[in-house]
């Protein structure tokens, strides 16, 4: 049960990766196998559970409304592909 | 080569040196690395400085830390300012953290000397480190077959006497199943027992750090180092860790041990199953009592998993754009196509074939069908494990259903390798606290692993019932032969 080449091209684009023709079908069919064996779960009745997000309940968790110093400007930089002065660079988005 | 017990306390009592402890490991990893290929990177001329750091504090008579000179290897997903971490990925290749994770910052702080960084499936997505962009780690104990994974560079490094300890992180199996593969002894704690500041996001409801070391009195002692609160990570329990190291003595009477039905039926290698057997079996002879648990969901276990994971994993992903850090096209038209050919230069196969699935089961129209149903699923297992622990104080059965595999043996089918896990990834689901330590040795003397589950923050629990276990079957296990 492979999925067919247009759902995985617009799975693909969603994803920001750029596929070759030969890897959408290949992530297709690997992704229906995938998918056929991850069908038992619908054999199961969960209809009266509430989903699990995290396992170990935390909410709402806060800390201290304290100033402290943050990543220099130069550190948080200097993985940067392409910088100038104190930006990121990247291609022109607004004509 | 001794332990990371006695290393410590030699080094303390002025037997010998961090230096000349951290020369002899350092000295063991050029000799043997070569082969084993264990490391992404070492930092020497950095753990000789931290290694001399500590003893100049003896010499001074401070006081000095719990790790005090012990050499310990840190999975490349976990970050060090003072080195690369590439998480075994083409995109973070040249990426240099501008920070230490907590649990760096901790082995700093206890006086620990950091020797390298390990070798890993890309993004921690695997079970053999052959999805590493960078090289496949091999098995000590047979160079044919795979160390496990996803922290195969950390167990490996353990078992071939690299280093006295290591840190890995587990999301399905990644720090247990590797232990088990290559008769190193690996530690899940409790799911946010361990600050994962600074572990590169996989799956962020089931990521935990956590420890390799030779024996179960090592892994307490470097769990004990890592753990407690910290307001960096917001899932952080802040409830104070008990001094592991300290307590670990226990007798095996009144121990309850719940094994489960599921965990020996079909597709368990019948020397494992004989091996775990006999093992609950000698510590029933020693007074432990053996209940029979049922954990119906753990065929459901890897669905639920391969949803929940790739999901995490394909939002935590997003951040590889090509723009902030890590790895950027030279060609592209515009910032799109800038981002789409960064990322699909910079992944391997497998992450992108999780981002797919992940994207997938999270687009319009699926959502329900695929993540929504994952988490109640996800809910049964948890309910499985609540239903258990009311009988038996921890549940024991195999860590992986086969010893060490051949390299290659799985690589072309995505399923068989997540089949690996089908024994450890419902603890991550359930967050619950889940130890490997080895029981013996198969007919051709590859390690087998034991696994001990329990319950949510008894880490010490499990933490003495593994050390109850060592002790009593009293397995000398010769070191690997490195052919």
């Amino acid at each position: 049960m492979a999925i067919d080449r247009k759902t995985v091209e617009h799975v693909a684009k969603l994803a920001r990766l750029q596929l070759s023709g030969e890897e959408l079908d290949r992530y297709g069919k690997q992704l229906g196998d995938i998918l056929a064996y991850i069908a038992k779960l619908e054999k199961l009745d969960v209809s009266a559970l509430e989903p699990l997000a995290h396992a170990v309940d935390t909410s709402n968790v806060f800390r201290e409304d304290v100033p402290g110093p943050s990543l220099p400007r130069d550190a948080a930089l200097q993985n940067a592909p392409e910088k100038t002065g104190d930006f990121f660079i990247v291609p022109k988005i607004i004509e | 080569m001794t332990d990371a017990v006695s290393i410590r306390q030699d080094i303390v009592s002025k037997k010998t040196s961090a230096t000349a402890i951290a020369e002899r490991f350092l000295s063991r990893i050029e000799a043997v690395d070569p082969k084993v290929r264990a490391f992404l990177s070492v930092n020497k001329p950095a753990a000789l400085a931290a290694a001399k750091k500590v003893d100049e504090k003896i010499a001074r008579g401070e006081r000095v830390g719990l790790l005090a000179g012990l050499p310990v290897a840190v999975k490349d997903n976990i970050c060090t300012i003072d080195a690369p971490t590439t998480c075994g990925s083409k995109i973070l290749e040249t990426y240099r953290p501008p920070y230490d994770a907590t649990v760096v910052r901790r082995l700093r702080e206890e006086d620990a000397v950091i020797v390298g960084k390990t070798n890993l499936d890309e993004f921690a997505m695997g079970s053999s480190t052959e999805n590493s962009a960078f090289f496949t780690t091999r098995n000590p104990w047979n160079l044919q077959c795979v160390p496990g994974g996803s922290s195969g560079g950390s167990a490996a490094a353990v078992a071939a006497g690299m280093a006295p300890l290591s840190l890995g992180s587990d999301t399905g199996g990644s720090i247990r199943q590797p232990a088990a593969l290559t008769g190193t002894v690996g530690f899940k704690p409790t799911y946010g027992r361990v600050s994962r500041y600074g572990l590169v996001a996989y799956g962020s409801s089931l990521d935990q750090i956590g420890p390799f070391g030779r024996s179960v009195r090592d892994v307490a002692l470097l769990a004990q180092a890592i753990s407690g609160h910290d307001a960096l990570d917001s899932t952080s329990v802040n409830h104070a860790a008990p001094e592991f190291s300290t307590m670990l003595e226990r007798d095996a009477a009144g121990l309850r041990l719940g094994v489960p039905k599921e965990y020996f039926g079909a597709g368990l290698d019948p020397e494992v199953r004989a091996s775990v057997e006999a093992a609950i079996a000698a510590l029933v002879a020693k007074g432990a009592t053996r209940v029979e648990v049922s954990l119906p969901m753990t065929e459901y276990g890897i669905a639920a998993y391969y949803i929940v994971a790739p999901c995490e994993a394909s939002s935590n992903l997003a951040r590889y754009d090509g723009v902030h850090y890590g790895h950027r096209s030279k060609e592209y038209e515009d910032v799109i196509t800038l981002m789409a050919k960064s990322r699909e230069q910079g992944f391997g196969p497998e992450v992108t074939r999780r981002i797919i699935l992940g994207t997938f089961a999270l687009s319009s129209g699926y959502y329900d069908a695929y993540y929504n149903r994952a988490l109640k699923v996800r809910r049964r297992i948890k309910q499985d494990f609540d239903r258990a622990f009311e009988q038996c104080d921890v549940i024991v059965g195999p860590t992986s259903p086969t010893p060490a595999f051949p390299v290659g043996a799985k690589a072309s089918d995505p399923l068989a390798m997540y089949l690996c896990d089908v024994y450890t990834v419902a603890t991550n689901l359930a967050g619950l606290p889940g130890v490997s330590l080895p029981c013996g040795l198969t007919g051709s003397g590859l390690p087998i692993g034991l696994q001990i589950q329990g319950r949510v923050l008894d880490d010490l629990a499990v933490l003495r019932a593994a050390r109850v276990f060592e002790r009593e079957l009293a397995l000398s296990l010769p070191w690997p032969s490195l052919t």
